[in-house]
């Protein structure tokens, strides 16, 4: 693979030996980076490789522990996102930062108004100033008009506005496809194409989509594990080879199976429909149709927001259905709560830990209590037996390795992988019939990893039915004895991992392809 | 206790006892800004504190504000804010009154059936806030403060239209009809403590067991801490809040009744006036925990009733209450300190201890 710098220009943005440690986890080690002036840089990595904490590190949110930054060649030190702004770096968040009923121009100047005289607000010459900017985009909608009437493109739109109004010239965009639909893509990457050529600007573009940025972007860094593995360009490296860069192939891969599915039903949902987020928007979930035995797994591809959160909180009785019904064990749970729900043998491990699965202040022994005050073993009547939730929580953590001085920590002291130890250990301990598992590995180092991948195969092995949705698409193939796929709420192919590959489940999951069983 | 929760307690009951010595040396400059003798009012304080009759009123002013701030922590410990005390406490000193003096019991029955009154009657007015944070959504902030208003003029009315007893001319104040003799609340030392600080004490204990001991405590605090979470574990988070504004509301009722059952005997317009709001600064002083909240109630109890003496000696009493105003200000700034100090100690430490222990 060729070097970014071998191609010549002059370097927009130069980072070496970039190392940044968080309490517990090494985030970054050893990274390397070199951007070229106007250019589409895009860098590419699995969830949790490590492409925020180096954004964070460019954007001056927090400081490396060892390595330097230079920006068009000169050393910086960032103590704060706006030193990184004074030097000319903005970032276009993946969630957008917008006042919803103030207009594109007040969210264009808040926090940098422009001021004539005494303090009097410059309107007319910030307007100026944007319709230049908007002009010079090729982009064209009122501003004066609320932020709340945008759609979801044209309010990017209005984000990267604000980052060029506070005069940027190397742009972060921090996956900003995940919220697009594919027509709107195409109009982003034509904006930023003509950032690029036309105004000289760089763009730094983080993203896990293979194909957008096999399409748009000029040089492209992976990073694996929290390091950049390697920079190359389009023209020398193909899907596949991206992919296998992005996963490693020295990664210990999911293991096969030695016991059989049983026939038993655990888990059976049909036709469920779940409402969209607003009112007339369509469906979340569409007339899905699963089945999980005893001693299966059950994988769940999909790109994030097809449906699979909504799917697992129907199945978990937390938000109403429209239609369909949810039987665990063999019998209609349709009706019944969440907690009744969880004692019939279902278990959770929530999308994300932190705001689903933990008391970040709370000790960890309160932490696996969670969900389980129910169980004799841990309470008496109605109080709460302290002595056997610690010594229970001892278990836990032991057992599933979570690296932590005791049991009395608040859980914010732990890394996110030994944080995600801990609930699925919780999760495992109630011995649940169905586990619902939402990116069991996420965020968890390769050894952990293992050994998550190590539990649940033992808990199949024993009976557990497990629907399992991730990401990780390795994850899946290994682990899963069928894999659905989900796109736009339903449930468009069931496949069998013995003869999938990534490339296979990714036709499906970008709705190019839809069918095999289904 | 092992080393962790002693280390716990001792940074939270360190943190507030330096937001008091912080308070303290605000007062000093506060005293020479004015022209007074620091140490004359220090002294006065000082030698307040060793009169048995200024403690004993110490304990009877620290018995309400007990029960007030055990009333806004039980809130503050499920994130609900609570600021209704004092109008549940107003409908229920009314409620109470009007129920006591109208019905003949023996009299432990009697004053069992009054401070049930009270918190019944505490707990419904409370309920209306909770019912419209549930049923639609209103932020209780607002629905407490809304209903502090609507209860002071509706008790108010109330009083003024159908209970009032005009006949009574020896008193100055116009009052309902007095309590019977049974339904007093006996004083341990007459007319100078009275026994509701027992009842005072009996709530900050219910408060300790039932939130820190039981599931439905862990369940309350789950649902504070991380709504998510608590709801993801099959936590309704509506009950929970119906419940514990229920409990906080209860609470509330009994605030005036050491005035009612053990001064005045009868309701009165000013009466046990302030003690619901002033619970709020008790609870934020005592870091809503039922210990803290002891030290605090008697602290503030003590300030108020030192700041007589301090008049004696030609100090406006007034700096008593400032001190108050500036012990809460400086906790609320000195807490958030400290935590964040020592939420990072606990990371570094928790870092620290693993890398010792090989992976």
């Amino acid at each position: 693979m060729g070097n970014a710098e071998s191609t010549g220009g002059e370097l927009a943005v130069q980072l070496s030996g970039i190392w940044k440690r968080f309490p517990g986890v090494v985030a970054n080690h050893d990274v390397n980076l070199a951007v070229r002036s106007a250019t589409i840089h895009a860098i590419v990595g699995e969830n949790g490789a490590g492409k925020s904490t180096l954004m964070k590190t460019l954007y001056g949110m927090h400081q490396p522990d060892e390595g330097t930054i230079r920006v068009e060649g000169v050393e910086k030190t960032f103590r704060s996102p706006t030193d990184a702004i004074a030097a000319g770096i903005g970032m276009v968040h993946q969630h957008f930062m917008l006042a919803d009923n103030l207009s594109v121009l007040e969210n264009v100047i808040l926090g940098s108004e422009p001021v004539r005289g005494r303090g009097r607000l410059d309107l007319a010459g910030a307007a100026r100033r944007l319709r230049d900017l908007m002009d010079s985009l090729g982009v064209d909608f009122d501003p004066s008009a609320p932020v709340s009437t945008l759609g979801v493109g044209q309010r990017q739109r209005v984000e990267i506005l604000k980052v060029l109004y506070r005069g940027a010239r190397i742009l972060i965009l921090d996956e900003p496809t995940a919220v697009l639909v594919p027509q709107e893509v195409e109009e982003l990457f034509a904006t930023l194409k003509r950032l690029v050529s036309a105004e000289g600007r760089t763009v730094i573009f983080i993203s896990h989509k293979l194909d957008e940025v096999l399409t748009y972007c000029d040089d492209i860094t992976v990073i694996r594990q929290g390091t950049t593995v390697a920079t190359t360009t389009p023209r020398e490296i193909d899907r596949r080879g991206l992919a296998e860069t992005m996963v490693g192939v020295d990664l210990p891969g999911p293991a096969g199976r030695t016991t059989d599915v049983r026939s038993e039903i655990v888990l059976r949902c049909h036709g469920l429909e779940v409402a969209g987020a607003v009112p007339g928007a369509k469906s979340a979930v569409e007339s899905a149709d699963l089945e999980v035995h005893a001693a299966e797994i059950v994988g769940v591809a999909g790109v994030e927001g097809n449906g699979q959160f909504e799917l697992c909180e129907a199945i978990l009785g937390l938000i109403p259905l429209l239609a369909g019904s949810v039987e665990i064990g063999g019998v209609d749970m349709t009706n019944t709560d969440t907690k009744e729900r969880l004692a019939s043998g279902l278990s959770y491990i929530p999308f994300d830990r932190q705001r689903e699965g933990l008391l970040l202040d709370a000790p960890l022994w309160e932490n696996t209590l969670l969900g389980r005050d129910d169980d004799p073993s841990l309470v008496s009547g109605p109080f709460v037996s302290r002595r056997r939730v610690q010594a229970d929580s001892r278990r836990i953590i032991d057992r599933y390795g979570v690296r932590t001085p005791s049991e009395q920590v608040p859980a914010f002291a732990l890394s996110g992988g030994n944080q995600q130890k801990l609930v699925v250990g919780r999760e495992m301990s109630t011995n649940p019939r169905i586990l619902l598992a939402a990116h069991p590995t996420r965020g968890v180092d390769v050894g952990a990893q293992a050994a998550i991948w190590d539990e649940l195969r033992n808990a199949r092995d024993a009976g557990l039915g497990v629907l399992l949705i991730s990401a990780d698409l390795e994850e899946l193939i290994g682990l899963s004895d069928r894999i659905l796929v989900m796109f736009d709420g339903r449930i468009t192919a069931d496949v069998d991992p013995r003869t999938a590959t990534p490339e296979l489940l990714g036709t499906y999951m970008t709705g190019e392809v839809q069918g095999a069983g289904r | 206790m092992n080393r962790q929760s002693l280390q716990r307690a001792a940074v939270t009951a360190g943190s507030s006892v330096l937001a008091v010595f912080v308070a303290l040396a605000i007062s000093t400059i506060v005293l020479l800004v004015t022209g007074k003798d620091p140490v004359r009012a220090f002294s006065t304080l000082f030698e307040a504190a060793s009169d048995t009759k200024v403690l004993q009123g110490t304990v009877n002013r620290a018995t309400p504000l007990m029960i007030s701030a055990a009333a806004v922590a039980i809130g503050f410990k499920m994130n609900l804010f609570n600021i209704g005390v004092e109008g549940q406490m107003r409908v229920a000193l009314l409620t109470t009154a009007v129920v006591g003096a109208n019905v003949n019991l023996p009299p432990v029955l009697h004053v069992t059936l009054c401070l049930l009154v009270a918190m019944a009657s505490g707990a419904v007015w409370a309920g209306i806030a909770g019912w419209l944070k549930v049923k639609r959504g209103v932020n209780e902030v607002i629905s407490t403060i809304m209903l502090n208003f609507i209860a002071l003029s509706l008790v108010a009315w109330a009083f003024d239209d159908f209970f009032r007893e005009d006949n009574n001319t020896t008193t100055v104040l116009v009052k309902t009809k007095e309590l019977p003799r049974s339904a007093w609340f006996p004083d341990i030392v007459d007319r100078r403590l009275n026994g509701m600080i027992v009842v005072a004490i009996v709530v900050l204990l219910v408060f300790w067991v039932l939130v820190w001991k039981t599931r439905f405590g862990f369940r309350l605090r789950a649902s504070g801490a991380n709504a998510g979470a608590a709801r993801a574990t099959g936590v309704h988070p509506k009950r929970m809040i119906l419940i514990s504004i229920l409990i906080s509301g209860a609470f509330a009722g009994l605030v005036g009744m050491r005035a009612l059952l053990g001064d005045v005997h009868a309701y009165q317009n000013n009466l046990a006036e302030q003690q619901g709001f002033n619970g709020i600064a008790v609870a934020l002083l005592g870091r809503n925990h039922p210990l803290g909240i002891f030290f605090a109630a008697l602290l503030f109890g003590f300030l108020g009733e030192a700041s007589g003496k301090l008049q004696l000696e030609d100090i406006p009493k007034e700096i008593a209450t400032i001190m108050s105003g500036i012990i809460v200000l400086a906790v609320v700034i000195i807490n958030e300190a400290v935590k964040r100090w020592n939420d990072k100690r606990i990371q570094r430490r928790a870092a620290a201890a693993l890398e010792e222990v090989p992976s």
